[in-house]
């Protein structure tokens, strides 16, 4: 390193090591949120397109109707036992990933789904759970009735569980993998058993990947809207549908902007109450 | 070694009870015998130590005695009582890890206590023992930094703390030095010993370091391929070596084949040596002696001493301290160590390359070892 550096190349160290981080936030976080948040406060036009006056109304809007709280705690509430599910399948899952001698292959299974469209394979869970569907054949093959598996809040879960198990697993298992079983040791020498160990030095170590799970799954489940749409049966409007309404058919950009950063805002807030929660660790443990 | 003499003054008051007894332990690991049938015992208070190279199957020994393996064949009593079947939690003994596996998620004072919470013990009961521990190991005011916040040493500290809070049985040690740089090894050999004086409790000490064994144990086991090749005080097995491969392991020795001739007669490639053996040899019998190269005294003119021979000076070492002598004679290489005491005094005249000089091996500091595989089972 040169001492006397010139203020020209000193900006250009600068560019060369925090540039490409910085020019990918600016263009992909930064433009298009000010974008969106500028649309919200626009308002439609008669031809559907935004236009003025400027101001909150969206917003005023959003707050002052009871039918958008209750789509948006319908999604919190859909996205909480999702996700809840997703966990109580993918922890467990994880550890038997890490441990397997064909660890490699497991994890290669895991990705496979991403290999096809996400359409496509909520179709196939329409093609798996309707009337005359490949469970169905099942059921009524040891002579019970058919089930209505499909249009069904069931179906919405099922599909939700399925697509986003992949997120909360990855993360997951890249902690899993890290575990210094030694810690474990230490714990039965010190008095506990196998239970309380691996909740006193097992589990916390692996609490850095599931909450970054938890966030990757979380997050695309409240606002998911195709699963809903097409499992659902139309009858299930999620915020995710609510925002896809108003950029679709209702033709209202601006409100769909105010109520997507309605979203980003609340997920936001749900961050910040979990960083102050844990202290200054908390976010740094989540890489 | 100057901390062998703070050793040798100090008093030890050793319990007359057994606290670790093994009886004929076995354990295997697919094709290999890691500890191939190990008889022990280690007194109450006693500061004992496993020494061996890696592989030797002290560390799985060690794992035996804590519970985390089981043995194939043989006993385990701790205390008295067969520890077969009683899992790690459930025995009266504690652990120093050799990465001292502290928890990175608990603050030192959390990780000391971890032990007494898992007893149920009242909190106030918990903040008093943990005060008690962090002062034991000199760490006060560091209670609420993380692991990753401590040195090496610190850590060393936490480790034995949150172990000895639980008033242990025994306290295993598994290479618990072994990371830390030598200055650090050397300070915390000496306080390891006090703190085991002042508590009095029984420690096992697993090593392959001779020297920090020989500073610190009351007696130490020497481990070679599962096996133990000798049971001892410090002093026993440097000075007396019972088998070639103590000799070698425990500091530097020169070995040289010998058949008996009398019972303390042996013929050797330097000539006939006369012997100062209590167990007199059978004409006949193929032995190996061995002597410490700083034992062995060299003369220029011939000394009116018994077991003498010539020999030409090969290579001179100088290493501060000492001056090693690489002597040849006969086809027999040997190795003399002599303190430089007075290398700098006018008229100290050293001994220089290729001159032949006079070796002289005192009958008494000629030991006889036994081939390798009658070792063992010397648990006494």
């Amino acid at each position: 390193m040169n001492e006397a550096a010139t203020p020209w190349q000193k900006a250009r160290r600068l560019l060369v090591t925090v540039g490409p981080g910085a020019f990918w936030l600016v263009v992909f976080v930064l433009i298009p949120s000010v974008l969106v948040f500028l649309a919200s406060l626009l308002s439609r036009s008669s031809t559907g397109s935004l236009a003025p006056p400027w101001g909150l109304h969206n917003y005023v809007r959003f707050f002052s109707e009871p039918l958008f709280w209750e789509i948006v705690g319908r999604s919190l509430w859909l996205g909480w036992w999702a996700t809840v599910f997703t966990v109580l399948l993918g922890y467990p899952l994880a550890f038997y990933i890490a441990a397997h001698r064909y660890k490699q292959v497991l994890l290669l299974l895991v990705v496979i789904p991403f290999f096809t469209n996400f359409l496509i394979r909520v179709y196939a869970w329409i093609i798996l759970l309707q009337r005359e569907g490949a469970i169905n054949a099942l059921i009524t093959a040891f002579g019970l009735p058919p089930a209505d598996l499909f249009p069904s809040t069931l179906a919405v879960y099922l599909a939700t569980v399925y697509t986003y198990l992949p997120f909360l697993v990855l993360p997951l298992y890249a902690a899993v993998e890290r575990i210094d079983w030694n810690l474990l040791e230490a714990a039965y020498d010190l008095g506990a058993t196998p239970v309380r160990g691996f909740w006193e030095a097992i589990f916390p170590q692996t609490v850095p990947g599931l909450f970054a799970g938890f966030l990757l799954t979380f997050i695309p489940a409240v606002g998911t809207f195709v699963i809903a749409d097409l499992l659902g049966g139309g009858k299930i409007t999620l915020i995710g549908n609510l925002i896809q309404q108003q950029f679709g058919s209702a033709q209202n950009w601006a409100f769909g902007a105010a109520v997507s950063m309605i979203l980003m805002l609340m997920v936001l807030l749900g961050l910040w109450l979990y960083a102050r929660t844990q202290g200054e660790r908390g976010l740094d443990e989540l890489v | 070694m100057e901390q062998t003499l703070f050793r040798g003054r100090r008093e030890r008051k050793l319990g007359e009870g057994i606290a670790v007894r093994l009886e004929g332990v076995r354990k295997r690991y697919g094709d290999t015998e890691a500890v191939a049938g190990v008889s022990l015992e280690v007194r109450d208070g006693e500061f004992f130590s496993l020494l061996g190279p890696s592989g030797c199957g002290k560390t799985t020994l060690l794992r035996m005695i804590a519970g985390f393996d089981e043995p194939d064949e043989g006993r385990i009593l701790i205390a008295g009582q067969d520890m077969r079947g009683v899992p790690p939690y459930r025995r009266p003994v504690n652990t120093v890890f050799q990465n001292y596996a502290l928890f990175p998620h608990m603050s030192v004072e959390q990780n000391i206590a971890f032990g007494l919470r898992m007893r149920r013990m009242p909190k106030e009961e918990i903040a008093r023992r943990v005060a008690w521990a962090l002062e034991l190991v000199n760490m006060q005011g560091l209670e609420k930094r993380r692991p990753n916040q401590l040195s090496g040493g610190q850590k060393q500290r936490v480790a034995l703390a949150r172990a000895l809070v639980n008033e242990p049985e025994v306290l295993l040690l598994d290479e618990p030095l072994s990371a830390l740089d030598l200055k650090l090894r050397q300070e915390l050999r000496v306080e390891l010993m006090n703190l085991q004086e002042r508590l009095g409790i029984t420690f096992i000490f697993v090593t392959h370091d001779q020297e920090e064994a020989l500073v610190m144990s009351d007696r130490i086991a020497v481990m070679n391929r599962g096996q133990v090749e000798q049971v001892g005080a410090a002093e026993d097995v440097y000075e007396l070596p019972r088998t070639p491969f103590v000799a070698r392991f425990l500091g530097d020795s020169n070995l040289i084949p010998a058949t008996a001739l009398e019972p303390r007669r042996v013929r050797t490639p330097l000539g006939e040596f006369v012997l100062d053996e209590e167990d007199a040899l059978t004409p006949g019998q193929e032995v190996l002696l061995s002597i410490r190269p700083e034992k062995i005294r060299l003369f220029r003119e011939k000394p009116n001493l018994p077991n003498v021979f010539q020999a030409r000076v090969d290579d001179i070492i100088y290493t501060g301290a000492e001056n090693h002598y690489l002597l040849e004679a006969d086809g027999v290489r040997l190795t003399v160590n002599t303190l430089n005491q007075d290398i700098l005094e006018p008229g100290h005249d050293e001994f220089s390359y290729d001159e032949v000089v006079w070796v002289a091996m005192t009958p008494e500091k000629l030991v006889v070892v036994s081939e390798a595989g009658s070792g063992g089972g010397n648990g006494a």
